[in-house]
């Protein structure tokens, strides 16, 4: 592969990956309030503002409410809008985000996952995001800082490739990412301006020449129901359109991004899923089962919107067990990306069992060990073919007695 | 002063363009929404843009696939129409620093007054505080009419609505309104006024400060409704705005850069009686043992239109 672009690595944490990448697509209007974890993006693109590095106009709202309406205020004028936060404050904005797909507009969010009040938390799980699934927005989510740097620059491609028109939110957990470093290779300002290119909405408010009306009264014979199919086409599209600029991308960078990840499965027999930083932690066991000789592998998931169905049940199809690690719950249910994965391998022949692990809710650490724990029951499953545990909990603590 | 009354030359003097909000809407007849809405757009001759927060104007203006607005609009939700032309008027910025947008263009609100003294006070304070250019405009027809006359703090005290329902046990709402411009005002914004459909020549001038003005403009205007508050003649409408302003319930003043100023006073302030009368949600006042209600209502009246007119260093007179 010819990679276009000199390398220039440093250290970053994952917020200040997501700010350079917010400076470097050069929006028209960030709107943003701060919350831990992300408050820190708020400040750097503050500073960067303030240092003549972004011009861009930094709205600072009262809520997180007002921020996603003030992106969608400013995406319908015709600009490029951009904000992130985290948790209550995604919860807090959550009728607008409705409003922001539904309107088809092409913001785009970084969300640094936390967890959900009550009790208040302010480490990562992915409650607030999977709570968020529904809204109509394509959602990519990062194992670590790299990945959270090139999902930005990606999703302004995404939400604005005139196939899709649809707001992209990049996640990535909150502290175990957003504040810890690591080494990050970032592309040089030219080439990103190059890659996002210039915005060009379908209409704008500013057009004061062609007036169009935004948002109108659906009213009781109205059309919402063929708007919200073409909502859905436009979400179906973008599966493609994830696969393009993921190669277009790995063309410029040599990091390549698809629907998912593929971690030593395709001759594994059991296997994990999982999003955002708990795969690395799992790929450490996978590598380390695999040298005990164990049919061990992993599926990261990137893009949970549009889930990827039929993909993922053609990687998965050979399996004789899966082990679904979700950092959220639908108490009732259970965990969400379990509930999805378990029905997208509904029409494959000799489907393989597949069973939750709940883990890590409101930071509870994550540790190799509990990989092994989740690795060692998918193995007994295949090989004694019985689930005896559908729901597992991987580092709770036991009840006192 | 009656419209025909005007000098055909401050007619004149009013911006020639294409009506921004035309025929064809659902609106009630009589309904003071629209009206508002013209006599504000008579403001300005340079293009606007219009937000409307969920509301009567909202649904009845924008029927999908129809609309009722000659101008750029956009209605998002209930709660967010200041942080909405907030970003809108960000957006304005942006793109002309940049040189892609290369004309003035004004920004205006039009909301009623639950998106704008209840559930949109925070959004409102927000964009108020950050100094957006743009012009904020209720109108005010005292209770969330859009979803059948529900009570709102704008709603006056004594009135029935929906949930302020009159019973052996209740006898209307039971709390006084909020004073939004007092609010307002206290964010220490260029321009606030107070204005009635019922004198346009007033309302325009106002309306014509708030586009001039270099930062946020508020305007509060009384906005009859015929179903809300229960009259009968639809046509009674700018009638009664009019006795509510003869009767001081709703004073027309301005704040201008922290300079209270009223710009008008009644001769005479008529009695409240006046204007609470013909309207059906304060019927039950007039009712045998209720003229305490009365009462306490006059009072609360001048109470506040005293205070008014001393922030306004104006002298009583009536």
């Amino acid at each position: 592969m010819i990679i276009k672009t000199e390398r220039k690595v440093t250290i970053f944490t994952g917020n200040q990956a997501i700010a350079e990448a917010m400076r470097q697509i050069n929006p028209d209007v960030a709107a943003v309030y701060p919350i831990t974890p992300q408050t820190d993006i708020a400040e750097r693109l503050s500073a960067f503002v303030a240092d003549g590095l972004l011009n861009v106009v930094y709205v600072p709202v009262e809520s997180e409410h007002s921020a996603m309406s003030a992106c969608v205020g400013a995406a319908a004028a015709g600009a490029r809008a951009v904000t992130a936060t985290s948790s209550q404050g995604l919860v807090y904005m959550q009728e607008v985000l409705y409003i922001a797909s539904g309107l088809r507009l092409p913001i785009v969010m970084a969300n640094v996952n936390r967890a959900l009040s009550a009790p208040i938390n302010i480490h990562c799980d992915h409650s607030d995001s999977m709570g968020a699934r529904d809204s109509g927005w394509i959602q990519l989510y990062s194992e670590n800082a790299q990945e959270a740097y090139d999902n930005v620059l990606q999703a302004v491609r995404i939400a604005e490739h005139e196939d899709v028109r649809l707001p992209v939110m990049v996640n990535m957990d909150g502290f175990i990412v957003s504040h810890g470093s690591e080494v990050v290779e970032l592309l040089d300002d030219k080439y990103v301006t190059e890659f996002v290119g210039e915005y060009q909405p379908a209409f704008s408010l500013l057009d004061v020449e062609h007036t169009v009306t935004i948002g109108p009264f659906d009213g009781l014979h109205g059309h919402f129901f063929e708007h919200k199919k073409a909502q859905i086409e436009a979400m179906d599209r973008a599966r493609g359109v994830i696969l393009d600029v993921g190669k277009e991308f790995a063309s410029l960078t040599g990091r390549s991004y698809g629907l998912f990840e593929e971690y030593r499965l395709a001759d594994a027999e059991v296997a994990v899923v999982v999003l955002n930083s708990a795969a690395g932690t799992c790929k450490i066991v996978v590598d380390e089962l695999r040298e005990q000789g164990l049919p061990v592998g992993l599926l990261k998931l990137r893009v949970f919107r549009p889930f990827p169905s039929a993909e993922m049940a053609d990687a998965l199809r050979n399996l004789k067990a899966i082990g679904v690690l979700d950092r959220s719950v639908s108490p009732g249910l259970g965990g969400p990306v379990f509930a999805e994965l378990r029905s997208a391998l509904f029409d494959v022949g000799a489907r393989p069992k597949v069973v939750s692990f709940i883990y890590g809710l409101g930071g509870r650490e994550f540790r190799p060990e509990h990989a092994r724990e989740a690795f060692s029951s998918l193995l007994d499953i295949n090989k004694t073919g019985l689930v005896n545990n559908l729901v597992s909990y991987l580092g709770i603590r036991r009840r006192q007695p | 002063m009656k419209l025909k009354d005007f000098p055909r030359k401050y007619w004149e003097t009013l911006p020639r363009h294409i009506e921004p909000f035309t025929p064809g809407h659902r609106l009630c007849a009589g309904c003071g929404a629209s009206i508002v809405v013209r006599q504000v757009l008579l403001g300005t001759d340079k293009p606007v843009v219009v937000c409307c927060p969920t509301g009567c104007l909202q649904v009845s203006s924008t029927l999908y696939p129809f609309t009722s607005w000659n101008v750029p609009y956009i209605h998002s939700g209930f709660v967010n129409a200041a942080s909405t032309i907030s970003g809108v008027e960000a957006a304005y910025r942006a793109l002309s620093a940049k040189g892609k947008v290369n004309r003035e263009i004004k920004f205006v609100v039009f909301a009623g007054d639950g998106g704008t003294y209840d559930i949109g006070f925070q959004a409102l304070s927000g964009a108020l505080e950050r100094g957006h250019d743009i012009v904020y405009v209720c109108y005010d027809n005292q209770a969330y009419m859009n979803t059948g006359i529900q009570r709102s703090s704008a709603t006056p005290v004594g009135a029935w609505t929906t949930t302020t329902a009159i019973g052996t046990q209740s006898s209307g709402k039971r709390e006084y309104e909020k004073d939004i411009c007092l609010c307002v005002a206290a964010h220490r914004i260029p321009y606030v006024a107070q204005a009635s459909p019922s004198h346009p020549k007033d309302l325009i001038t106002k309306a014509q400060k708030a586009f001039r003005t270099k930062g946020p403009a508020y305007l509060n205007i009384l906005s009859p409704c015929p179903p809300g508050w229960r009259y009968d003649d639809a046509s009674q409408g700018i009638k009664l705005a009019q006795l509510a302003v003869e009767t001081g319930y709703w004073p027309l003043y301005e704040v201008e850069r922290g300079i209270w100023r009223l710009t008008y006073k009644p001769d005479k302030k008529r009695p409240v009686t006046d204007w609470l009368k013909p309207q059906g949600r304060f019927s039950h006042l007039f009712r045998e043992g209720n003229q305490s209600m009365l009462l306490e209502f006059q009072q609360e009246v001048d109470r506040r239109w005293e205070e008014l007119l001393a922030r306004c260093g104006t002298a009583s007179a009536s």
